[in-house]
């Protein structure tokens, strides 16, 4: 039975993947009594399904602002510099930090760290472990989170933060969040003294072909857009091109990075013989890459109208099982094709968030104490595109800086703002349909859970706050426990099936409307949904039911944000206007809760560097 | 509709608004869908086994247990058919079952991809994971239950804390005796040594060798070969220096370490990882002896 246990820390941190355990260690390097929740143990979190590796310019011939070049372009100059910039200068140092704490990289001759060509990269920077280097950084920094003895609660679902009601969202401040013991069904709050940091990871789950982990369901992305902090460039999705056609398991990008060729179905090189990208084919960027393939397919040129082929076996079997011998066990586990002996078959997936909870540079929200690091925050470094290997630097620079501050460091004044304040501009914004939850009250449908949105009465007291947000959850989970609705696995899958139709690779305003259209009628359905599973142990379904809701609030966003924006910027393509328009977009899109009802508003994106202006250029391959 | 507010006060109660009468009170209408939509999904997963029945599919038995619900205290196997694809794993199996016929089978996954380790199951009579079994490999009825030697705490999910235990007592972290002083630069170690420890770095600790061990289930105390291999990681990296190995072959050399081994081979034949387990063990035996001859 639910009960009243407080569990009370400095930093709370959110979330056991690579971000999460960095920003636990440095917090407690500075000074902090630190406890990681997270509804997963650490270990098996999605970052240990990362294979390529980690972009860090430790390497003479090669420099931390050249990186900042590199990431920039690939942003498609929508990455904020300041942010970029902190990335860049950093990663070198938390690299080799991971190396200190016995990480096991693949070596040179010479004993030191290797590193490979990746994918719009000016240096071949990418420092790998085989193709597992996100199983390596995981379970590396595990390692360490038990050495210094940081407390874990795992296999507690975090259900929603305490934060403060003010009206503005930017007087709101966070004093903890709500937990859910999977194993006991108890519901606990866990206050934070100083801080909460939020790294609960991607949100692949919002479409139905990805490479994310059936736990990436966006969690904290929907936690912090209820609580009133906005959600960034949410129309920017990663699709890979190389996952493979019947599960959406990664063939990392290291394939072609060690030089896999890819053919359509008439055995055409078509990167070059079809001109997509004559200087870099294989190795132009991941959207590049995955229009390019669709546009194969959708000509006629694919293989089963499916899927391309991705070749590596000219590599040799030497190369192949020194540098790549997982992709072979996945291609073999999972598609039952022998990468030694024929091509793999590969097609786009969703693969990463660029976008997600707006911070500054230092991981902090527009909510005080509040704070968001990895793949759930968008601060911004990758803009409307994503680098390959930029993401695990990501998350142990951000974990870092936002671990630290947490526990009460002194850092420079951010330069990135954050919340609707400074310079912004508000959208024109239409929409086919009510957007957002329904008026409070209207129906019998869930009560809104979130203490700082509407319903119930403002809490400003944060001593209250806390506590407020406790019963509140204890109630929404008897009431889904008493009701047996629609059963949240339909009302998922009908999102993901909309959205996987209309907000993919190639997006047209029609379908995006009709996406908006069918996630109205899916939060609908969902103000009727119950969980028909009663038990207190281990009740997937009621967690399951719990997700679903954030995966609506997050799809729909998602497609506010690419029905808004009407040019084609990196991953975004609109069929209306395939240009990418500097003159009108080279701003960010953030979407406010607004207490229900969704405010779609524009910050211009900082392109001034610390030494330099980074002028938007074409971005070629 | 029924708006007899007073006939039903023993349970609406708390729920039942006072100036409820013109409507149905919250609890009435839920209760209401609640009898409805019961019957739907009835209907639904009838409907949904009937067409299954006609199809290629595959019968599944698993096992099901819930402490505090009736009907499952008495752990039982309850019977499904999964309409059969090309490509499908016991994973794709088991969520299907789920998702249409009864949402509250209950199973860890997450990466559906073999690198999370939640999904460690006995499939078949052994341990594999679901994730990563083909169902087209293996003979019908496939039987699924919870991993054996561990606490069930409710149909396929097993109490792991006993496992994470194990992993904690041989302190598995990198704790080496010098670092460089610059933190640019790295520690330089071997291909062949990287090679040497390479295979034991895999683990996903999905508990599968721990279960298959005869010694671990008679000897509680025993690490175990997942622990062990944790230990052989670290003891056999040429970058944390001697005096730190020196202490690693003391854990593993205790009452309840590698000795205990019988090299039956069983937690090498389930690792999903294929990290050859027993000679990891045994090679931590030579270590040690070779360690101890050094002090006579
Ligand atoms: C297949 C694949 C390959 C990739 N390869 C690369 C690569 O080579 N290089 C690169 O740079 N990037 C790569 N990426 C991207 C990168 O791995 C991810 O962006 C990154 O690992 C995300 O880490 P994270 O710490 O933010 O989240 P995750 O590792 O996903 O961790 C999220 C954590 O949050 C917890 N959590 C979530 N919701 C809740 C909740 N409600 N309550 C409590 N806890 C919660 C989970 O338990 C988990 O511990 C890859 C991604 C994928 C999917
Ligand atoms: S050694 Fe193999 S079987 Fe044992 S926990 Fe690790 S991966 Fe699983
Ligand atoms: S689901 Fe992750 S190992 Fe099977």
């Amino acid at each position: 039975m639910a009960s009243n246990t407080t569990y009370e820390h400095d930093v709370i941190v959110v979330g056991a993947g690579g971000a999460g355990l960095r920003a636990a260690i440095a917090a407690q390097e500075a000074g902090a009594d630190v406890a990681i929740v997270s509804k997963l143990h650490p270990v098996r979190s999605h970052t240990g399904a990362a294979e390529g590796g980690i972009n860090a310019a430790i390497r003479e011939g090669d420099s931390w602002e050249d990186h900042a070049y590199d990431t920039m372009k690939g942003s498609d100059y929508l990455g904020d510099a300041p942010a970029i910039e902190a990335l860049c200068r950093e990663s070198p140092k938390e690299t080799i930090q991971l190396e200190h704490w016995g990480m096991a990289f693949s070596r040179e001759e010479d004993g030191t760290v290797s590193q490979r060509p990746f994918g719009g990269l000016s240096f071949p920077r990418t420092t790998y472990a085989g193709a597992e280097t996100g199983h390596q950084l995981l379970h590396t920094m595990y390692e360490q989170v038990v050495k210094r003895g940081i407390e874990v609660y795992d296999e507690w679902h975090v259900m929603n933060l305490a934060v403060t009601d003010e009206d503005d969202p930017t007087d709101r401040s966070c004093h903890g969040v709500v937990g859910y013991e999977i194993r006991s069904g108890e519901i606990a709050g866990f206050r934070a003294r100083d801080g909460v940091i939020l790294a609960t990871g991607g949100m692949g789950q919002v479409f139905d072909h990805t490479t994310n982990a059936v736990a990436n369901t966006g969690d904290g992305v929907a936690m912090a857009y209820r609580a009133g902090v906005p959600m960034e460039d949410m129309e920017f999705i990663q699709f890979h091109p190389t996952t493979l056609p019947s599960t959406g398991v990664l063939i990392s990008e290291g394939v072609r990075g060690e030089g896999g060729i890819l053919y359509n179905g008439e055995g055409e090189r078509f990167m070059f013989e079809h001109g997509y990208a004559n200087n870099d084919g294989e190795l132009a960027s991941r959207d590049v890459v995955a229009r390019a393939e669709l546009t194969e397919v959708n000509e006629g040129r694919g293989i089963e109208d499916e899927y391309v082929h991705l070749d590596m076996r000219h590599l040799g079997e030497d190369r192949i099982l020194d540098r790549l011998e997982n992709i072979l066990h996945l291609a073999e586990d999972f598609e039952g094709v022998d990468g030694l002996e024929e091509p793999m078959p590969v097609k786009p997936g969703q693969h990463y968030a660029m976008g997600g909870i707006e911070t500054n540079e230092y991981g902090q929200t527009c909510v005080d104490g509040l704070y968001a690091v990895g793949e759930c925050a968008c601060a911004s470094v990758h803009g409307a595109n994503r680098l390959g290997g930029n993401a695990l630097p990501e998350l142990i620079v951000f974990g870092k800086l936002a671990g630290r501050h947490a526990a009460g460091e002194e850092f420079d004044e951010p330069e990135i703002e954050t919340g609707k304040r400074g310079d912004h501009e508000d959208a024109d914004f239409d929409a086919p349909v009510t957007l957002g939850e329904r008026e409070p009250g209207s129906d019998a449908g869930p009560a809104d859970a979130s203490a700082a949105a509407d319903g119930g009465e403002a809490v400003t007291d944060p001593d209250a706050v806390l506590e407020v947000a406790v019963d509140r959850e204890i109630e929404h989970v008897e009431e889904l426990l008493e009701t047996d609705g629609v059963n949240h696995a339909e009302i998922r899958s009908a999102v993901q099936e909309t959205m996987t139709a209309n907000v993919n690779v190639f997006r047209e305003e029609e379908g995006l409307k009709e996406a908006l259209v069918d996630l109205r009628e899916a939060r609908d359905r969902y103000a009727d949904v119950g969980v028909s599973d009663p038990s207190r142990t281990f009740n997937t379904d009621l967690l399951h039911t719990l997700e679903t809701r954030n995966i609506i609030d997050i799809a729909e966003a998602l497609t506010m944000g690419a029905l808004a924006r009407n040019e084609f910027r990196g991953a975004h393509w609109r069929k209306e206007n395939q240009i990418r328009d500097d003159e009108n977009w080279l701003k960010h899109t953030l979407i406010s809760w607004n207490d229900g009802d969704p405010d779609l508003w524009y910050r211009p994106v900082i392109l001034e560097g610390e030494n330099k202006r980074y002028e938007p250029k074409v971005r070629s391959y | 509709m029924s708006t007899q507010v007073p006939q039903q006060t023993d349970e609406t109660d708390a729920e039942s608004e006072p100036d409820a009468e013109e409507e149905p009170s919250k609890g009435d209408l839920r209760r209401e869908k609640k009898a409805k939509r019961a019957a739907e999904r009835e209907r639904e997963a009838e409907a949904a086994a009937e067409s299954a029945a006609g199809e290629n599919t595959r019968e599944l038995k698993v096992f099901r247990f819930d402490p505090e619900v009736e009907g499952k205290q008495e752990p039982r196997f309850d019977e499904f058919h999964v309409p059969f694809e090309k490509g499908m794993t016991v994973l794709d199996a088991l969520i299907y079952a789920r998702d249409t016929y009864d949402s509250s089978l209950t199973f860890r996954h997450s990466c559906r991809q073999a690198v999370c380790g939640s999904d460690a199951m006995f499939v078949n009579g052994q341990q594999r994971l679901a994730c990563k079994t083909q169902l087209s490999d293996l003979s019908e009825p496939v039987r699924i239950e919870p991993l054996p030697h561990a606490d069930v705490r409710k149909d396929l999910v097993v109490d792991m804390q006993h496992f994470y235990d194990q992993m904690d007592a041989v302190e598995p972290f990198f704790d080496a005796d010098e670092l460089p002083e610059d933190e640019l630069e790295e520690q330089r170690q071997s291909r062949a040594n990287r090679e040497k420890v390479k295979m034991s770095t895999r683990c996903i600790w999905c508990g599968a060798c721990m279960s298959s061990c005869n010694i671990a289930a008679g000897d509680n105390q025993y690490l175990g070969p997942a622990a062990l291999n944790k230990a052989y990681r670290f003891a056999m990296d040429e970058r944390e220096g001697e005096s730190r190995k020196q202490e690693r072959l003391e854990i593993i050399e205790q009452e309840h370490g590698v000795w205990r081994c019988q090299t039956q081979f069983s937690c090498t034949e389930v690792c999903p990882k294929d990290i050859p387990l027993t000679e990891h063990i045994q090679e931590l035996k030579r270590e040690a002896v070779k360690n101890n001859l050094k002090f006579w």
